[in-house]
């Protein structure tokens, strides 16, 4: 009876960002005691999905009932005052407070009477959710001390001390140890047994078909199905996952990969990172796509190779010559450049201009005895603007009033200034819209053509086979394998990227 | 949504908002010459001849301390041990000019501006290396600094010697003649070789600032360190470098004081760093860092001079005067900060 009750239903859910449609008329519906798994590629949708469900985002249309009632949530505060919580992949938490802090944050239970704090209260409360879910750790431990398993046990206690109804996990077990999944497992059971509906979102197939009653498949931002998991084997859940049509919008890849090897990585390994054992070869005028999951790796090769990361081992050859690549600054020296993911973070100076913003990797160009010319970085400037087709009032635009798609061009035209022979592009057309993602592919093809190699990082597998001669695939911080972008699947790119997880 | 509103009012001639927004957006100089026009009301002579060449005097000499501090605010930094850098290069300088080098005040001006320099390596060094905030490191290294000059002066006040005075504060580059005196006579105020070069260092510094790869270096880490990194930029040593600029600029202004006030004291310096950072920032170089111009920190300087003399001539006496500072400075800063805030 209890597997039977509806506890949660999404109807009509439909969200657009400017230029894009990242839901369209997306369901979903939760029983009361059920494990739920939503399933979708890195972009299909499903963290949008539940940004709306928790209010982080405010749905463009349709409606949200929690037990047959129609429910509008504004914040995850008043999402979790209602019953309905998450435990984040990413962990929010204040981690220089302690575990029952961050329990309690924002709701501290209060000495009768008085306005002060009740840490008896609060210590005896942490104890008893602790017990409930047989979590072994010291409410007065500092969050930072203590590992993301731990840290990630603490934000599902926390969940459940608010007598959630349903919890959502994202990606729970990304950093947990096998021993730490199955108690995570049982918490889960636990939660079942006490009717709590579970929304889990995984890559993870194994675990899906372990846990999971019921299954809904998203797919660029659309509803696919919902089926029970018994009912779906992994080839299925796959080809439902990348089951689209591969549209015409790409330029076409006729740029001549040549037989000459331009760079060759050999054991590449990060110090800080998980990366380990990396080896690969790109020809000249080649464009190689790396695909993987979201946190298999792709980033760290890219960071490793242009001297971003600190490496613990491996060798980098830029035409048979070995190439250190300690700094981005000695990279840039040795020919290669760097398109960065987090365009914001890491890319732009936002309120520079375009001029500064092109100009700073090549500096020395301009350099007319002690100064610089403003002529000529005008004029460097100026060439970029036009090989780009950046859409700009002036040079003198700060970049931070350009769209993104604008902005990754006048860092494209930064990186050409530096005439690299190696360009390194993590996530390129990440957040911009589908016109000028075509011109950027374009550039990338350009580049190519000119006998530049190109390595390139994307979540987007229709855009690696698109732009791509050839495919690496991360999977665990492994290369798990490489395949010929014209002749391969999506599902054999998805099967690869799970070997090692 | 934004896009809309912002198109939308683009088509109206002029709305009431806009013009609030033109207001705020210029309110620090709107009151400035509202004050000053003010004074000019009360006091007839506030802009005489005579009096606009002492504004002349005091906002070159408090220049150079502004600049090297601008370079740090740029950072996203800041830096408080300008003052007491000033202090005890001004003490170097009158030790130099009474033993060591007499005849050489040159040369002693560039040893008071290579041992701030050295201060400045210091600051820049621990906040570039160990990733320390400007304020500790800067905080720290004004104590260290007034620590070594107490000690090694023993508190003592010096005179500076008249050959060090003579080169820069009291020679005299050109003569304006300001009124006359009972007997019709002309009066003449002087105008001191100092005044000349601040206004070489100010021109130096803006060269560096616009038209070298450090300059450009120093606005892109100040703007985005990460990307500036990533971009090729050598932040450690950018960061040393614009603390080094400082630090001599301190010494220039330390070994200038001392000439100008004709002395050295353990109060040279003292609070200058606050008036140099406080000028900088009514003068739109803006704590978030990457943004600010040379023309911005001289007008600064002479706004905040502006201030001081207006009220001096108003009759307001130094306590109060601290009140206004401070108050001009939070203002200064909340119009700074609504450039850049996010509107949600």
């Amino acid at each position: 009876m209890a597997g039977e009750q509806v506890l949660l239903r999404m109807e009509g859910i439909s969200k657009s960002f400017p230029g894009v449609k990242a839901l369209d008329n997306v369901q979903l519906t939760l029983r009361a005691g059920t494990v739920h798994a939503l399933m979708g590629e890195n972009g299909a949708g499903k963290s949008t999905l539940m940004k709306c469900l928790f209010g982080i985002y405010s749905k463009d249309s349709g409606h949200i009932y929690l037990e047959g009632k129609e429910v509008n949530f504004h914040s995850s505060r008043e999402a979790l005052d209602n019953g309905v919580a998450m435990v984040h992949q990413e962990l929010n938490q204040a981690l220089k407070r302690n575990v029952m802090d961050n329990i309690w944050l924002g709701r501290y239970p209060k000495i009768k009477g008085t306005p002060l704090v009740s840490e008896k209260q609060m210590y005896a409360d942490t104890m008893k959710v602790f017990d409930e879910l047989g979590i072994h750790v010291n409410p007065k431990t500092v969050m930072s001390r203590m590992p993301v398993s731990q840290r990630q046990m603490v934000e599902i206690a926390k969940a459940v001390s608010f007598n959630s109804k349903v919890i959502v996990f994202d990606e729970p077990t990304s950093s947990l140890t096998e021993a730490e999944v199955e108690h995570l497992f049982r918490i889960i059971g636990m939660l079942k047994q006490k009717g709590v509906g579970i929304i889990y979102i995984s890559h993870k197939m194994a675990e899906i078909k372990r846990i999971s009653d019921d299954i809904t498949i998203m797919r660029d931002g659309q509803y696919v199905t919902t089926q029970p998991t018994a009912d779906l084997s992994m080839n299925d859940i796959i080809r439902l996952m990348v089951g689209r049509e591969l549209t015409n919008v790409y330029p076409p890849k006729d740029n001549k990969v040549s037989d000459e090897i331009s760079l060759e990585v050999e054991g590449l390994s990060g110090e800080y990172s998980k990366l380990r054992d990396v080896s690969f070869k790109v020809h000249k005028g080649e464009i190689v796509g790396l695909a993987g999951l979201d946190g298999s790796g792709r980033t760290e090769v890219l960071e490793n190779i242009f001297g971003n990361a600190t490496r613990h081992s491996g060798e980098i050859k830029l035409y048979g010559k070995k190439t250190a690549n300690r700094s981005p600054k000695e990279s840039i020296a040795n020919g290669f450049a760097m398109v960065t993911e987090e365009r914001r973070a890491t890319g732009i100076m936002a309120i520079l201009n375009i001029r500064d913003n092109t100009v700073i990797s090549s500096l020395k160009k301009y350099r007319v005895g002690p100064l610089l010319s403003d002529k000529k970085q005008a004029a460097a400037t100026d060439r970029m603007i036009q090989a780009m087709r950046t859409k700009t009032p002036s040079q003198k635009t700060k970049i931070q009033d350009l769209s993104g798609g604008n902005q990754q061009k006048v860092i494209l035209g930064r990186w050409l200034l530096t005439e690299p022979e190696v360009l390194l592009l993590d996530e390129p057309t990440r957040g911009i819209d589908v016109g000028a993602k075509y011109e950027i592919y374009q550039l990338i093809q350009e580049m190519a053509k000119e006998g530049k190699s190109v390595i390139m990082v994307s979540s987007e597998m229709p855009e690696l086979l698109g732009v791509c001669n050839r495919i690496l695939v991360m999977s665990g911080g492994r290369l798990a394998g490489e395949v010929d972008a014209d002749n391969t699947t999506q599902e054999e790119i998805l099967t690869l990227a799970a070997k090692y997880v | 949504m934004s896009e809309a509103s912002k198109t939308a009012v683009q088509k109206k001639p002029i709305t009431a908002k806009e013009v609030l927004n033109w207001l705020l957006d210029h309110a620090m100089i709107i009151i400035i010459i509202l004050l000053a026009i003010f004074v000019q009301i009360q006091r007839p002579a506030f802009f005489g001849p005579a009096n606009l060449i002492s504004l002349l005097q005091f906002t070159t000499a408090r220049l150079p301390m502004a600049l090297g501090v601008a370079g740090c605010i740029i950072l996203a930094g800041t830096d408080l041990s300008g003052g007491r850098i000033a202090g005890l290069a001004g003490y170097l300088a009158a030790i130099m000019g009474i033993y060591t080098f007499p005849n050489q005040p040159v040369l002693a001006l560039i040893i008071c501006m290579l041992a701030g320099g050295v201060i400045g390596l210091v600051n820049g060094f621990c906040m570039g290396k160990f990733k320390l905030h400007p304020f500790i490191v800067t905080l720290a290294t004004q104590q260290i600094t007034y620590g070594m000059y107490l000690t090694i002066s023993n508190s003592a006040q010096l005179a500076m010697p008249a050959s060090y005075a003579a080169n820069f504060a009291t020679a005299t580059l050109f003569q304006i003649q300001t009124g006359l005196n009972k007997n019709g006579d002309p009066v003449f105020t002087k105008v001191p070789v100092f005044v000349l070069l601040a206004v070489i260092l100010t021109v130096i510094m803006w060269f560096v600032w616009n038209k070298t790869t450090f300059g450009k270096n120093m606005f892109a880490v100040g703007s985005n360190q990460e990307a500036a990194r990533v971009s090729g930029v050598n932040v450690l040593l950018t960061i040393i470098c614009v603390f080094i600029v400082a630090g001599a600029m301190y010494g220039y202004t330390g070994f200038m004081e001392a000439c100008r006030i004709g002395s050295s004291t353990p109060t040279l310096g003292l609070n200058y760093e606050n008036d140099a950072i406080s000028a900088v920032v009514i003068g739109g170089v803006s704590f978030v860092g990457g943004t600010g111009k040379i023309s911005g920190v001289i007008l600064g300087v002479f706004m905040m001079q502006l201030i001081i003399t207006g009220m001096t001539f108003l009759g307001i006496t130094g306590n109060t005067v601290y009140i206004i500072k401070g108050a001009v400075i939070l203002f200064a800063c909340i119009l700074d900060m609504r450039k850049y805030m996010t509107r949600k």
